[in-house]
């Protein structure tokens, strides 16, 4: 029987990377004293106007733009009214039918290839405050801290098109290089600049090829990527156990004549027992537990009463600024990534891997190629070596104790020497303490032994204490050689050149 | 004392007055009639005599003089003075002191106007007669048993009774053309954008416009001009030059043509909607003679969605209201009931007891017409008969320069005629409520007197940012009659 299909779309809020809040001049820094970044106009007081922070909207742009989407020429602001302590006004300035930008996508890497996930729209909004629930010495006051009220959110809603939680996270990390590299949002999750919501159900297939669909559950509280996965993962087998008990126990029925086109198959959504849908439901997320919690079935939709803000202009958009906005975006990782293999003709696998770390490593990358000639060593040394040493010592690769030059000629060295791989990395070692190649070749200590007359020596009377290898070899045992260049290494501490030793071991053994 | 802003301005250059004494005299003016008319819900005696001084102080040092010197000014409460209550009339905000000044409070501190009182209006600028205000209900000075109308009917009322020669008030669907008609003074609401909102407490945002009042077409000049203007803090405000309006609103329109729509007219077995009164319409169709006289061409003209106006308007009004109003729940700041249980009751009994009937009934009726599966039919609805009825005026004003008609349907009505009947006090905004949803400019003029004395108004409209052409073709009927100079006896 073959498993179910899991369906996943993610709504992403990320903060923009402005100085001021989208419609007032206070300070968007994060960690200030509560209340201490407001104003009448962030904090609603009558009479106040709000007017759009133009950065706020070109960074949405630049996002959109990146992320392949429709930009309308005109879009305007609306008013999503509740009613809530952290929202002063009690409506939230957000944008309803016509959002600026829609129809978009962005590029993950899977382990079976690139896939591109659809994007719905992606609008801008204004945020809420912060509810601080003080309980403790009995009381059980409610306290807000309006500093983040009108912080600019852009919310980037993807298409339920998104299959595994492995996508999922692949997703957020791919948006997250992106809009990092762009320089729109720093999408801190725990600094509450990057936030998502994610909708899970699942198809479970029936035997006449038909799918049953569950409910779609909502999981909010996802505050770290692996959680978003471990969560996606928990509820897929809850939501397949929960069809299964409900079925049998018949609190769920299903009605083969209301089957609805889905991709290129036909699902049926559940029924209760009076024969409505089953609704959706929002579920929190407890990292600690490892589980979703149901919260509440939302038996009737929210009315936000959505009506266009009559306070903001409408805003234009023509063809000279999204011409500035692509200008300004550079090279997009996904572009990228496709220039790096054709042009050093390093392997998509690795192309991905240097694109991920952002722009200042491919640029570091590129300027050791220019050093040293060799991209593929130098990418070699870049993705393994160099990520190890940063991410070991947590550091950024602008503030590198090694210069792309350094690492460059470290390579140039080894070519020519024939050092081999464990001694190149002490050397490279010693050069993150700031030593040049050779400084620190000559520190160690480290001579070359490259003289023909004295290694075919060696190789010599290897052979003759290795009578077995040579044997194994005669037989066909290519790697029996190694036994032989094995004791040659071992005689010159490790500081044979490698190239001639294989050229000898391979003219020796091939003559006798 | 009852002479206009403009006569004050010059007997202060002149030497004849000074601005203490000026205020001194309005000041003992309000005390002694406000017993009887209630305009003002506050009166800052101490804070004018102060703004007085420092300007007679200014005067004698020889400085620049603000283009308002020394000319008291009466302020509805709707609009924000930094550390000055603003109620809006409601007792929601009995406590709100605005830690800022509205736009065109600062223009007029700028202009060293004298700030004298905040004057009564209906609960958020929501009513025509004033009846609405929490606080008190405003007389109108002709006849105390009438209001003033509304909602700026304190300001109205304390210019009509030379309490104050001007007055600023606020107009979402006839709020300062209506009570100006009512108590025989001059009110102007400018094109919508004309005049920064910022500091105005909200009531229907796509529609409401701050404007002056005064005894005459002049004087009005005077005021718009210094209120008018671009304002960064309001993205709906205009970026347009100001015109000198007090300059050229002597010069005449020359081949002028007047628009007079048919439906603000009883037609012959149809009364026109609203019921328009036998003495208005005589005054009015009078009012225009006198055009005619000055060589202008009366032309009839169809505004044929009018008759939707007043219907469009409680729609599109109340829904931004219902929104607007929301902020006020006890949280953040507004009235808080004192008992409750929980966050969702201290809510609702903070509004149950902070707002009037009036004001509930609109957020009710706006929530209703965008709620889901009535927002098609009532709200949208709405914009796109909205849309017919600026059409109109668009396709009216490409053949008159300005159009002519009533203000109200009727002169001042008795307190307490129409507080039970929602719907005829809705109807007594039907020839102004359009100008709002079309956002074009228009003002209301004293044209006669009714035979027991109360005042009729003449409404002249003008599209959009034509405000100097609308003042001279108002100054041009002002010239030729002295219903203007006319003041009621309190
Ligand atoms: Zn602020």
């Amino acid at each position: 029987m073959t498993t179910h299909r899991i369906i996943i779309g993610l709504e992403v809020h990320v903060q923009l990377l402005t100085k001021t809040k989208l419609f007032c001049g206070c300070s968007t820094q994060f960690g200030l004293p509560p209340n201490s970044a407001t104003c009448p106009i962030c904090c609603g007081l009558p009479g106040t106007l709000p007017v759009m922070n133009r950065e706020a909207f070109h960074l949405a742009l630049k996002a959109a733009t990146a992320l392949n989407c429709k930009i309308a020429s005109f879009t305007k602001w609306d008013r999503k009214n509740y009613y809530y302590p952290d929202l002063p006004k009690n409506y939230q300035i957000s944008q309803y039918d016509l959002p600026f930008s829609s129809e978009g996508w962005l590029e993950i890497e899977l382990p079976s290839g690139p896939k591109k996930v659809g994007i719905i729209r992606a609008h801008l909004e204004e945020d809420a405050g912060k509810m601080l629930h003080d309980e403790h010495a009995g009381k059980s006051d409610s306290l807000v801290d309006l500093n983040r009220t009108g912080t600019p959110l852009l919310e980037i809603v993807s298409k339920p098109a998104i299959d595994t939680p492995e996508e999922a996270k692949a997703y957020l990390e791919e948006l997250r290089l992106l809009l990092r590299e762009i320089g729109v949002s720093d999408c801190e999750m725990q600094e509450g600049s990057l936030r998502c919501d994610a909708n899970i159900n699942i198809h479970v297939p029936q035997a006449d090829g038909t799918f049953i669909a569950t409910p779609i559950i909502e999981i909010k509280n996802l505050n770290s990527f692996r959680g978003v996965e471990r969560a996606l993962k928990y509820e897929a087998e809850r939501q397949a156990n929960e069809l299964r008990r409900s079925l049998d126990a018949g609190a769920w029925v299903v009605d083969s004549s209301r089957a609805k086109a889905f991709r290129d198959y036909a699902v049926i959504q559940v029924l209760t027992q009076r024969g409505s849908e089953v609704a959706k439901a929002t579920a929190g997320w407890d990292e600690r537990t490892g589980r979703t919690e149901i919260q509440r079935r939302k038996e009737e939709a929210s009315d936000y009463r959505y009506f266009p803000e009559p306070d903001l202009v409408p805003v234009k958009v023509d063809a000279a600024i999204l011409d500035k906005v692509r200008t300004e975006l550079g090279e997009l990782p996904a572009a990228q990534k496709a220039r790096l293999q054709s042009q050093y003709g390093i392997p998509a696998y690795d192309a991905g891997i240097l694109s991920r770390q952002g722009r200042a490593f491919v640029a570091y990358f590129e300027a050791v190629v220019k050093t040293c000639g060799d991209a593929k060593e130098a990418c070699n040394w870049t993705i393994n070596d160099l990520l190890s040493t940063l991410n070991e010592r947590q550091l950024d690769i602008n503030v590198c104790p090694l210069s792309p030059q350094g690492l460059g000629e470290l390579i140039v060295e080894i070519k020519s020497t024939g050092l081999n791989k464990q001694r190149a990395r002490e050397v490279y070692t010693a050069m993150l303490d700031g030593l040049t190649a050779k400084q620190a070749i000559d520190k160690l200590g480290f001579k070359v032994v490259g003289d023909e007359a004295q290694l075919l020596e060696l190789v010599r009377r290897a052979i003759a204490a290795n009578p077995k290898a040579v044997a194994d070899f005669k037989k066909g045992k290519l790697k029996a050689a190694d036994a032989i260049k094995g004791f040659v290494m071992r005689e010159t501490k490790g500081m044979a050149n490698t190239e001639v030793v294989q050229r000898l071991v391979m003219e020796e053994l091939n003559r006798g | 004392m009852n002479l206009t802003a403009a006569e004050l301005l010059e007997r202060q250059s002149t030497g004849d007055l000074s601005a203490e004494a000026i205020t001194q005299s309005f000041l003992a003016r309000i005390q002694q009639v406000e017993p009887k008319l209630r305009s003002f819900l506050a009166v800052d005696e101490a804070g004018a005599l102060e703004q007085a001084r420092a300007i007679d102080a200014k005067r004698r040092r020889g400085d620049a003089m603000g283009i308002l010197a020394g000319v008291p000014i009466a302020i509805k409460d709707v609009i924000c003075v930094q550390g000055q209550r603003a109620t809006a009339g409601s007792k929601m905000l009995e406590a709100f002191v605005p830690p800022y000044d509205a736009h065109v409070i600062t223009r007029l501190k700028e202009a060293d106007a004298i700030l004298i009182g905040k004057s009564n209006c209906d609960e958020f600028a929501m009513g025509s007669s004033t009846e609405n205000s929490a606080y008190q209900t405003t007389r109108n000075p002709w006849d105390l048993e009438r209001t003033p109308g509304g909602s700026s009917g304190g300001s109205a009322a304390a210019v009509a009774a030379s309490e104050a020669p001007l007055a600023l008030g606020t107009d979402t669907g006839g709020s300062i053309r209506q009570p100006a008609g009512l108590c025989g003074i001059v009110g102007l609401k400018p094109s919508y954008g004309r005049v920064s909102r910022f500091g105005l407490i909200a009531y229907g945002s796509s529609l409401d416009q701050c404007g002056p009042f005064a005894h005459d077409v002049r004087d009005s000049a005077l005021l718009l001009e210094v209120i008018a203007g671009h304002d960064s803090r309001d993205s709906t405000s205009v970026d347009r030059p100001v015109p000198q309006y007090a300059k050229v609103v002597e010069s005449p329109v020359q081949a002028l043509v007047i628009g007079v729509p048919r439906e603000f007219f009883n037609q012959p077995g149809a009364q026109a909607t609203g019921g328009l009164d036998a003495e208005v319409e005589r005054s009015v169709r009078d009012a225009l003679k006198v055009y005619e006289s000055l060589g202008a061409t009366i032309k009839e003209i169809s505004l044929p969605h009018s008759p939707y106006s007043v219907a469009v308007y409680y729609l599109v009004a109340t829904a931004e209201a219902s929104s607007n109003l929301a902020r006020y729940d006890g949280v953040h700041f507004g009235h808080r009931a004192k008992e409750f249980a929980g966050l969702i009751d201290m809510m609702k009994k903070s509004r149950g007891e902070g707002f009037g009937a009036e004001v509930k009934r609109r957020i009710m009726l706006g929530t209703y017409a965008l709620s889901s599966g009535y927002i098609d039919a009532y709200y949208l609805k709405a914009l796109k008969v909205r849309r017919l009825i600026r059409q109109d005026f668009d396709r009216a004003f490409a053949e008159c320069d300005v159009i002519v008609g009533p203000t109200s349907p009727t002169a001042a009505f008795k307190i307490g005629e129409k507080t039970g009947d929602p719907l005829a006090m809705y109807l007594s905004d039907i020839y102004t409520i359009s100008a709002n949803l079309a956002g074009i400019c228009g003002i209301s003029i004293p044209c006669g007197l009714t035979k027991t004395g109360l005042p009729i108004g003449l409404q002249i409209l003008g599209a959009p940012f034509t405000e100097e052409k609308l003042l001279r073709i108002a100054r041009m009927y002002e010239r030729e009659t002295d219903w203007h100079k006319r003041r009621p006896a309190v």
